[in-house]
């Protein structure tokens, strides 16, 4: 992809095709992981849909994959996902986004020298260990607060932690997007006088727009999938949304699909059960709606960048 | 620039009236927004330093898993993770290096070459859990290596982490200056030799800087090992490619389940330690990289 290839010569000597296809054949390989993915996921997919239909499935609302009655409604799943995607949300995205502006508006280029990487640490702590500071710290802080009752398993103390680890998701792609703004959009709002405040809220942001739309996309993606922290700290409860017990959502436990996925990993692996193959109907599911997010993204992010370039 | 204009009808557009206690107010409000995540990562941490004091010794980190949380120990477990990080490495390293140096010195600019480019962008989005399943289907069932062998799990792990190898190889070796390929050019090198000669050995600091932070978030992922049918308990240390493998996020996985204060508090606060300081040096060892040739430069 260089900008001007002199080389002539690619395919003269024996070693230099060679090399060629070995090359490409690597670049291939990431196109057939994709292709594995969608063939393991959808051929034990089909085993599960012949023994439980689809409709079940997809619209069910109750999901007990090894406790008689068995049931496979995914209902609940997705809502347990939705529940915690939401809590993390709202503490990454809001978190995120003025950490970009502090960033790209604010920080000298000292402080964002240690700032950036002091951020990136937050993405690069094992899950697990999140899970773990969910269930043995957090948790039993937040109980401590007066008139708050919360389970030893609860959504509220999970979407924390998962929120904390995607705010360098947001912060960083954000600040990329807002570093592209051209300055001269705003000298031109210095010169009619606005303060920094006025330049970052009414000038920088929107015309990144596109840009931070992309990363909150993309965190809300990685939360969906975030496994580890809502198999150990969120609990295997799952249950459909109860609006009318809006406080209840957070406070009690609830199961996400990838919970769930753990759940029957640790248990029922063995064996060609109907569970066994659930795991991989959830498995597309999950698949399913995290790479229409990402590729989501993707679009939005690759239009903005033809706008400053 | 302060001044204030008292135009109330210009209000609406934002630029109405400069408040200078609103733009300090915003100021600390971001910065404080930047601190937040780092702050209570910083507090979590040092609770769980305090509470692995007196259970990260000698004895921790040389005997295996016991019921006993006073003689639990997590050998096993980080040997395990450290013969899956070698063998990860071999795998993605040249498989990572080969993708990258395709994209970036052989494709052209076609569709081919946009669709690889967006498909590794979306396989750095797919949850792990999800390649859980592609190594239980793919390598468990399909070729039969075996439930929870240290080959499965490398090769399942090596998968997941590829995309984000290929992605820092792509940015090294764009970032090698185009000059330069031509000055070889024009010494009369072929492309091949250009690339061995000139391009790997100036984008290696980066490519390495790369991989080893990506071999980092491979010995913390836990669900793929599960999916692929990890035991959650192994006592022995992994001898040969076929035998049942852990790795230290399994075990913690594993100790946070226990119902016991001494786990709880005590046993996993030691793993998650010995986890972190582990993580940490090999962080180290890819900012070492960085920095030595960005001195030479």
């Amino acid at each position: 992809m260089s900008t001007m290839d002199l080389s002539h010569d690619g395919n003269r000597t024996a070693r230099g095709v060679f090399f060629k296809y070995l090359f490409t054949l690597c670049a291939l390989l990431s196109i057939l992981t994709t292709v594995a993915i969608v063939l393991t996921l959808l051929v034990d997919s089909l085993d599960f849909f012949a023994a439980v239909s689809p409709i079940d499935f997809l619209f069910g609302t109750r999901w007990s994959p090894t406790n008689d009655p068995v049931a496979f409604g995914v209902l609940p799943l997705i809502s347990g996902t939705l529940i915690i995607t939401f809590g993390a949300a709202a503490i990454a995205l809001p978190i995120g986004l003025l950490t970009a502006i502090y960033l790209s508006e604010y920080a000298s280029s000292r402080r964002r020298a240690y700032l950036k990487p002091a951020l990136e640490v937050l993405a690069g702590v094992p899950t697990v260990v999140y899970g773990y500071f969910a269930l043995v710290y957090v948790t039993p802080a937040l109980d401590a607060i007066p008139f708050v009752e919360l389970s030893t398993f609860n959504a509220l103390s999970a979407s924390i932690m998962v929120g904390i680890m995607i705010i360098p998701m947001v912060s960083s792609i954000s600040e990329d997007a807002m570093s592209a703004v051209p300055d001269s959009l705003r000298q031109a709002s210095y010169g009619l006088g606005a303060t920094k405040f006025t330049v970052s809220t009414s000038v920088v942001v929107p015309a990144a727009l596109s840009g931070i739309f992309s990363s909150f996309i993309l965190a809300l993606s990685r939360a969906i999938g975030e496994t580890m922290v809502v198999a150990i700290a969120a609990g295997q409860t799952p249950k459909l949304i109860d609006l009318t017990d809006p406080a209840g959502l957070f406070l009690e436990s609830v199961q996400t699909m990838t919970a769930a996925m753990v759940q029957i990993g640790t248990n029922d692996v063995v064996g060609q059960s109907v569970a066994y193959k659930s795991l991989f109907a959830v498995g597309l599911t999950l698949f399913v709606i995290t790479f229409a997010m990402n590729l989501v993204s993707e679009f939005i992010a690759s239009r903005y960048r033809e706008v400053y370039q | 620039m302060a001044a204030e204009t008292g135009d109330q009808s210009v209000e609406d557009s934002g630029f109405g009236r400069v408040s200078r206690t609103k733009d300090v107010a915003f100021r600390w409000l971001t910065l404080a927004a930047a601190l937040v995540g780092i702050l209570s990562l910083a507090v979590l941490l040092a609770y769980v330093t305090v509470d692995a004091v007196g259970w990260l010794d000698w004895q921790f980190l040389t005997s295996g898993p016991h019921p006993n949380p006073f003689e639990a120990g997590i050998l096993p477990a980080l040997i395990g993770s450290i013969a899956l990080m070698l063998l990860i490495a071999l795998v993605t390293f040249p498989l990572g290096v080969g993708a990258a140096i395709y994209l970036e010195e052989y494709a052209s600019d076609g569709p081919l070459t946009t669709f690889i480019q967006i498909n590794i962008a979306n396989l750095a989005g797919v949850p792990s859990v999800v390649y859980g399943l592609l190594g239980l289907g793919l390598f468990v069932s399909l070729i039969g290596l075996g439930f929870g062998t240290l080959i499965v799990a490398a090769f399942t792990v090596a998968l997941l982490i590829l995309p984000i190898v290929i992605i820092s190889a792509q940015e090294a070796i764009r970032a090698v200056p185009d000059s330069q390929r031509q000055a070889s050019y024009g010494m009369g090198a072929t492309k091949w030799q250009t690339i061995r000669n000139v391009v790997l050995p100036r984008a290696m600091p980066g490519i390495l800087t790369g991989t080893i932070l990506a071999l980092g978030r491979a010995i913390g992922e836990t669900a793929p090992l599960i999916m692929i049918g990890a035991p959650t308990t192994v006592f022995g240390v992994p001898n040969s490619l076929l035998s049942k493998v852990s790795a230290m996020p399994m075990q913690i996985y594993t100790w946070a389940q226990y119902p016991e204060a001494e786990f709880q508090y005590g046993v996993v606060a030691a793993g998650v330690v010995t986890l972190l300081v582990v993580l940490l040096s090999i962080n180290s060892v890819a900012i070492l990289i960085r920095n030595h040739y960005q001195h030479d430069q």
